[in-house]
């Protein structure tokens, strides 16, 4: 297939994925705010914290770390190129540029996806029903990856399509780990406190893992939370789950047996596979939770570079 | 809402006879709308708009920040086209499509008709789309012009005239397949008993088309379709169409030029392309033959292309043939060529290169639409009868400086069909554009864009403006197999989008005896 067009396939799922996440970022705190509702306000701090953007917000917003600044910045800014609103708008214009290889439902629904979030924007839907409104978020990219399974063929245009997918949710369920990081900052007294389990049971949740967690652990530990969230191999959003999925589509791509590489892009994922397969979450504690995720990122984007060496570069010949 | 107020007004009215009659085909329509609860026509017409900004028909409108985008605007009651009316347009437009093409054909090779005084050399050699990198080339099986979406109107006689021929990249066809889409659901029974010739089959041709172009050699050749790019304003229809016909959809970076040859870069590497379906103008499409500045073309694909290693629809060059002063002479073009009079007529044109003709133009510009003899979309475009006095000044002096570039041609009244306009309806003028391909044989796709002028007495229908569509209903007058479904009375009651479409399905189902 043409390079430019793997290139927007790849990126319009990441775009789906990635506005999915942040969703399911700010879900953290919904969940808390059921909970602690009078703690709440203090709670929002630490989401913008996570997604490293907090300079920009409080250009915006000042120190004003309110629910409503925090959920409008995250969700429908559009001069901020990390909200929803404007990765859903780079994934409708991804896919806009690819209409002919995408079915015309994973089209139709993108599109109508975009709209509808542009809409809401103009009225104060989010602030007064924020639990509907990023659920159907989520379900809207949901919907997509179910059209994107079941509408198109699964040639090397979809390997693509979940090469980006899997990629980045596996770089943002490291960064929902992060944000109980975050959060747990402040306040080191509160470790294994009621308190910290509903945290991490919030954290659980924002990525639809407690009920799966709970049929593997039973009890919310943290360590436990950690390896279930990076190291479970049946967990669909779990870190290492997610990566030995984008290796299986990049040998899909290229044909070239698992075990071996024939670019770099295969190389790097395959080395970090390896790490994953025998790496403990002790180990992990060892090094810290969050520098460790830290350098994971860095690593997940290094194969995001490899990719686009590999497969999008426009070489002269 | 129904039709007890409205006037033709004196025009030629699509849908009605001048007494105020529904002309027979659109009985059945007309009907329909005005047994349907107060207002539920304008719900019909608010839900074709949403359809139509789902499927993302939209262009953006530039200059707002927050990126605007609309649909090219859609009235949902259909002009209709009699089956009679039909037959002529389409003997008339495969008749001069065929001279045409011999035409072209002839200007870049032996140039007879030049040389025996039936079209003047000078005013070809001034065209600014002739093309002497054509010149002695042959392309694959003599044919130049695969596309072409001919502008047709009908004037108060009732005859239809041709007012332009658009030889080059022809667009709208996608507008024609989405709009007969949504209309379907809004219409679904008077659709289905009105006996419309459906018009799904033109990517399927188009594809054929463009297959007929690839050396017999290559059993299955790699197509691509070439746009500009997303930010074109027709990028949605070249995208529709690369979809449609499941071929790839190609911007100029994705092409290159190494050993003789086309690739595509793929993620595979370079693979070859056989033949291609540009949408990109001449200019543009290489910077070594033409245009040096494009940044959209592919340098050095004329060179494949004239050594026969890459085929393109439309070829380059066909536009001296859709030069507005050329298209005075097609009339005797056809006549030359294949020894027959022009089945759809010209509309009278003054050519302004003539000393006589201009004279005439220059003194009677109020009565007359004048046309720069190489811009298309509206634009360098003179309403005679609409213009101020300064206005006509201005044009004056453009004939005087460049006679060559103008022709004119007497105001028009065009057809009208009745149109939604806030909550009643009003006649508004149309056009007409039917598609025609020219592959193993030429096909006339029966259907068409119909453009109308939207604001109240314009005759301007183009999308740039102020110009919306509608579909255009070609009735089939064969006598179709009789069908179980009881008549229209009956079913009325039914008429909910889903339970009728779902009834439709199933009685057709049950005709082709699936009992096994």
């Amino acid at each position: 297939m043409l390079s430019r067009v793997a290139n927007s396939v790849y990126w319009m799922t990441r775009y789906i994925e990635r506005g999915e996440n942040i969703a399911r970022f700010i879900n953290v705190n919904l969940n808390l705010t059921l909970d602690f509702a009078t703690e709440s306000n203090r709670q929002w701090k630490p989401i913008i914290m996570a997604t490293g953007d907090h300079i920009e917000f409080e250009k915006k917003h000042g120190k004003d770390y309110s629910s409503k600044n925090v959920i409008h910045f995250l969700a429908l800014d559009q001069d901020y190129p990390n909200s929803i609103i404007s990765a859903l708008r780079a994934a409708r214009e991804n896919a806009r540029s690819v209409r002919e290889i995408i079915s015309s439902e994973m089209w139709t629904h993108i599109n109508r996806s975009y709209l509808e979030i542009k809409e809401s924007a103009s009225t104060d839907f989010a602030y007064t029903n924020p639990h509907r409104f990023f659920r159907t978020i989520i379900m809207q990219a949901h919907l997509f990856t179910g059209l994107l399974y079941t509408t198109m063929s699964h040639g090397e245009a979809f390997q693509f399509a979940l090469t980006g997918l899997l990629l980045e949710r596996a770089d943002k369920t490291s960064r929902i780990l992060d944000v109980k990081y975050f959060m747990l900052l402040p306040q080191a007294g509160d470790v294994n406190t009621p308190y910290d389990s509903i945290q991490w049971a919030a954290v659980l949740k924002s990525a639809s893992a407690l009920e799966m967690y709970r049929k593997r652990f039973h009890r919310i530990i943290p360590k436990q939370v950690c390896e279930f969230l990076i190291f479970d191999s049946d967990f669909p959003r779990s870190m290492r789950h997610c990566l030995k999925k984008v290796e299986l589509s990049l040998h899909n791509i290229s044909g070239t047996p698992l075990g071996t590489a024939s670019n770099k892009a295969e190389k790097s994922i395959g080395r970090l596979c390896a790490d994953l397969d025998y790496t403990d979450i002790d180990e992990i504690i060892n090094i810290g939770m969050h520098e460790y995720l830290d350098a994971l990122q860095i690593k997940i984007n290094d194969i995001g570079s490899n990719i686009h060496e590999a497969f999008f570069k426009l070489t002269l010949s | 809402m129904n039709f007890s107020a409205y006037l033709t007004q004196g025009y030629y009215d699509e849908l009605f006879q001048e007494n105020g009659v529904p002309r027979p085909d659109a009985e059945l329509l007309i009907k329909k709308i005005e047994s349907l609860p107060e207002n539920d026509l304008l719900l019909k017409q608010k839900a074709a708009e949403t359809a139509l900004l789902q499927m993302g028909n939209t262009f953006a409108v530039y200059g707002s920040k927050e990126g605007t985008e609309k649909i090219l605007p859609f009235d949902i009651i259909p002009r209709i086209v009699s089956s009679s009316d039909w037959q002529t347009i389409e003997r008339g437009l495969k008749q001069r499509i065929y001279a045409l093409n011999l035409f072209i054909n002839d200007v870049y090779h032996d140039r007879k008709i030049l040389k025996d005084k039936v079209v003047p050399e000078d005013l070809i050699m001034s065209c600014t789309t002739y093309r002497k990198q054509c010149e002695g080339f042959n392309p694959p099986k003599g044919i130049w012009c695969h596309v072409t979406g001919t502008d047709l109107i009908r004037d108060n006689d009732g005859r239809f005239y041709v007012l332009e021929d658009n030889m080059r990249c022809p667009s709208g066809v996608s507008y024609v397949l989405e709009n007969r889409q949504v209309l379907k659901r809004t219409f679904p029974q008077v659709f289905a008993d009105s006996n419309v010739r459906p018009v799904e089959e033109y990517p399927n041709k188009l594809l054929a088309t463009l297959e007929n172009l690839a050396p017999s050699t290559i059993s299955s050749p790699k197509i691509g379709v070439l746009t500009p790019g997303m930010y074109n304003s027709a990028y949605f229809e070249h995208s529709f169409l690369a979809q449609q016909m499941g071929v790839e959809l190609v911007e100029g970076q994705d092409l290159v030029v190494s050993d003789g040859f086309v690739y595509m870069r793929t993620t595979k590497g370079l693979k070859r392309i056989d033949v291609i379906y540009r949408r990109l103008d001449d200019d543009f499409i290489d910077p070594k033959a033409f245009r040096a500045d494009s940044m959209l073309g592919i340098p050095g694909i004329m060179e494949v292309y004239r050594l026969g290693r890459v085929a393109m629809a439309n070829a380059p060059g066909t536009g001296i043939a859709d030069d507005k002063a050329v298209y005075a002479y097609v009339p005797k073009i056809i006549k030359y060529y294949m020894n027959e009079d022009a089945i759809l007529p010209n509309v009278t044109t003054f050519l302004c290169r003539e000393d006589k003709e201009r004279a005439y133009v220059l003194a009677n510009l109020d009565k007359l639409v004048v046309k720069a003899a190489n811009e298309s979309g509206g634009y360098g475009m003179l309403i005679g009868p609409h213009a101020s006095r300064q206005e006509r000044e201005e044009f004056a002096q453009l004939i005087e400086k460049n006679p060559r570039n103008y022709i004119a041609q007497p105001t028009i009244s065009l057809s009208r069909v009745p149109t939604i306009v806030d909550n009643h309806f009003e006649g508004r003028h149309v056009d007409l554009r039917p598609y025609i391909l020219y592959g193993e044989e030429i096909y006339v796709l029966p259907g068409g864009l119909t453009r109308v002028a939207l604001k109240k007495g314009s005759l301007v229908v183009n999308s740039s403006q102020g110009g919306g569509t509608k579909d255009t209903w070609v009735i089939n007058s064969e006598p179709q197999p009789s069908t179980s479904e009881p008549p229209l009375e009956s079913q009325s009651r039914l008429e909910q989008p889903f339970s009728s479409q779902f009834q439709s399905t199933t009685s057709k189902q049950s005709k082709g005896g699936s009992d096994a």
